[in-house]
């Protein structure tokens, strides 16, 4: 929650009109649609959005491992340090991925290989991308499992995946994503997977490692717990694009989009002992099969006017970093009250 | 073990030392190496039109406790009384009559509905095994039903996969409440929906409740969402309930320590919420070798030596208020 750094700090990592599409048997796929964001260093910044909004989508863009065909980045740019990664031939990526930007995926049970140990896992990725020697590896291996609170690391740098419960596997694959210091660590939902009292360990653990190793780090959730806890910064993500993007108080302080305002008040919260109706957003998410015509969300909205049937909303910033693409944003507050 | 006397407001169903344990073998003659302790002698009641939370984490036996007192798992111990009669020992066709009476709704929308069956089949099957009505009765029974829900009758025909997650766990829910339960089980209804649809069912449910006076049984990991529909709440570990408690009572005055800790660990979505985190060591504990003594002891942050061997009882401290602690907090 720390909010320190916000606007100090160059961008390690700008995306810019990001489109990533999926040519499928039955039409084209817009998964992001126009994303644009920056990290700075030691920030986080959460990528926030229901199943399908293209959260999953944009981190793996990033590290440009979508699977293509069907996929293909159409157009924008990914500049990490000012160069585009876009740009880079398949080599060169290799040499960034896993080094200077690494991943956490969400599932610790499928992201790591059966057959390996947990420490040739580890390993693999010092002797590659820091040319370690087995033995280098092993002893920095274990350095890493010690960072990660795993008990007796001695014994469990030789146990398979298989062996261990999933926090362990959950910070195994922390532990090999931090191996090589990265400056952008990307989460993609690192502890829906966890039990409640063994994420607030894994949150912990990620919190610890950024203040130490000052990493960047893109953390995309749904939990909009998670992103209080952890987040600097947040994007919100509806349908394919960004819908607002503020700073971590402002936003829970001053929603402004619809769909920012709905997913708050449509959750069931601990701090709230009324257990009075919730209020639900109705419909559902479009497809992104067809192409959207106007405000996505303009279906399930209750301010949307004519005008949002027709015409998409530009992104506007409001003053204070806070940006919002909703051509009714200031409407909201009279019907929050109501 | 104590149970529950909730001022008689019409008990329905009375579940006593309830344990499901499950052989574990081994070797060539298949003898019995170990347990598997899933349930382990829990007791409580559910009384008419109320909703009883189940909360716990993965693998703390709440899905069980939802199963057996379904009969869809046999229990290895205990009673289950329903309406004052024994249920527990009865065979499959003396079962039957029951089965009307106490419905499920499960997790996984897309697993819990016949693929190859048209959603009106799915949801009037039950109506076909219980009464016998006709085509034109039948459909107009399944129409409202659908309507009931927030689902079209003209949606009828329509297979499971034309449905989104959300009308799917509408249609599961449309099926149970064919043939007019009681009871329903509801185990992990919403954890598989996103969160603005997870508010729709969570309402729909609680509008059947109260339009119906049908109780649940709400089996859960969301202590968010446990809070906001139960009127009481249980809390296992390891295969026991170590709380039990009014909804109220337990989110504001935690006695187990293991309950204060799952409530600490939820995180809070407020930037400025200040929350004293109590953070569990280790990871739970397998309910093969359990730990003696209290089960939780390994991982309590008050844990002492009387809790390394002495086993606590669930114990009444206030009414309605049980708690499986040597040193309850908040006393």
């Amino acid at each position: 929650m720390s909010t320190n750094n916000q606007h100090s700090g160059q961008a390690v990592l700008e995306v810019n009109d990001l489109r990533t599409y999926f040519y499928t048997r039955d039409g084209v796929v817009r998964s992001v649609d126009g994303m644009s964001f920056a990290v700075c260093q030691g920030e986080t910044l959460a990528i926030v959005g229901e199943s399908g909004c293209g959260k999953s989508v944009t981190s793996l863009s990033i590290l440009r491992l979508i699977a293509s065909p069907p996929g293909k980045i159409v157009s924008g740019s990914i500049k990490f340090h000012g160069k585009d990664l876009l740009h880079l031939s398949d080599d060169e990526m290799r040499d960034i991925r896993g080094d200077k930007i690494s991943m956490i995926f969400q599932e610790p049970m499928t992201s790591l290989n059966p057959v390996l140990t947990v420490g040739q896992q580890i390993g693999e990725v010092l002797e590659l991308h820091r040319g370690c020697s087995r033995e280098q590896a092993r002893s920095r291996t274990l350095e890493m499992l010690k960072l990660v609170n795993i008990p007796e690391p001695e014994n469990r740098i030789d146990n398979y995946p298989h062996q261990l419960s999933g926090g362990m596997r959950q910070r195994i694959m922390i532990a090999m994503a931090l191996a090589c210091d990265p400056e952008i660590l990307i989460a993609d939902e690192p502890t829906t997977a966890l039990d409640v009292t063994i994420q607030a360990q894994i949150l912990n653990l990620i919190r610890e490692l950024r203040d130490r190793t000052r990493a960047a780090i893109i953390l995309i959730t749904h939990d909009l717990g998670v992103v209080a806890e952890m987040a600097q910064r947040v994007v919100v993500m509806y349908a394919g694009r960004k819908v607002e993007e503020a700073d971590v108080l402002d936003l829970f302080d001053r929603p402004l989009h619809p769909y920012t305002l709905g997913l708050l008040n449509s959750m069931p919260r601990l701090d709230d002992d009324s257990q009075k109706r919730l209020t639900e957003i109705p419909g559902m998410v479009p497809s992104l099969r067809t192409e959207i015509i106007g405000c996505a969300f303009a279906p399930r909205c209750p301010s949307a006017s004519a005008r949002c049937q027709t015409d998409s909303p530009t992104l506007q910033d409001i003053g204070n970093r806070h940006l919002v693409a909703c051509w009714h944003p200031n409407e909201i507050k009279t019907i929050s009250t109501a | 073990m104590i149970t529950m006397d909730t001022k008689k407001s019409k008990t329905l169903l009375e579940v006593k030392d309830l344990c499901k344990h499950y052989p574990i073998r081994k070797g060539l003659f298949s003898r019995i190496a170990g347990y598997v302790y899933a349930v382990d002698g829990i007791s409580f009641t559910i009384n008419e039109g109320e909703t009883l939370g189940l909360v716990g984490e993965s693998g703390c036996g709440k899905s069980t406790v939802g199963r057996t007192i379904l009969k869809l798992i046999e229990p290895s111990r205990g009673e289950i009384i329903w309406r004052g009669e024994r249920i527990d020992e009865l065979s499959r066709s003396q079962m039957r009559p029951y089965r009307q009476q106490i419905q499920a709704v499960f997790q996984d929308p897309y697993s819990s509905l016949n693929p190859r069956m048209r959603s009106a089949d799915i949801v009037s099957e039950p109506l076909r095994n219980f009464e016998s009505l006709s085509k034109a009765q039948g459909r107009e029974r399944v129409s409202a039903l659908f309507e009931r829900v927030g689902l079209r009758p003209d949606q009828m025909l329509r297979f499971p996969h034309e449905f989104s997650g959300g009308q799917r766990q509408r249609l599961g829910i449309a099926r149970a409440l064919s043939v007019k339960p009681k009871l329903i089980m509801l185990d992990e209804p919403v954890s598989a929906l996103d969160v603005s649809v997870q508010a729709q069912v969570i309402n729909l449910l609680e509008d059947l409740q109260r339009e119906f006076q049908v109780s649940y049984l709400f089996v859960a990991h969301d202590l968010a969402v446990v809070k906001h529909i139960s009127h009481r709440v249980a809390v296992m570990y390891l295969g026991r309930i170590v709380e039990l408690a009014p909804t109220k009572l337990l989110f504001s005055t935690p006695s187990h320590p293991y309950t204060e800790a799952l409530l600490s660990a939820v995180p809070v979505p407020d930037p400025k919420y200040q929350r004293k985190q109590i953070v569990l060591g280790g990871d739970v504990p397998s309910p093969i070798n359990r730990p003696n003594g209290c089960h939780f002891h390994t991982r309590c942050r008050y844990a002492q030596e009387r809790c390394k061997v002495e086993e606590p009882i669930l114990e009444e401290i206030t009414p309605g208020h049980s708690v499986a602690c040597h040193f309850k907090l908040n006393k």
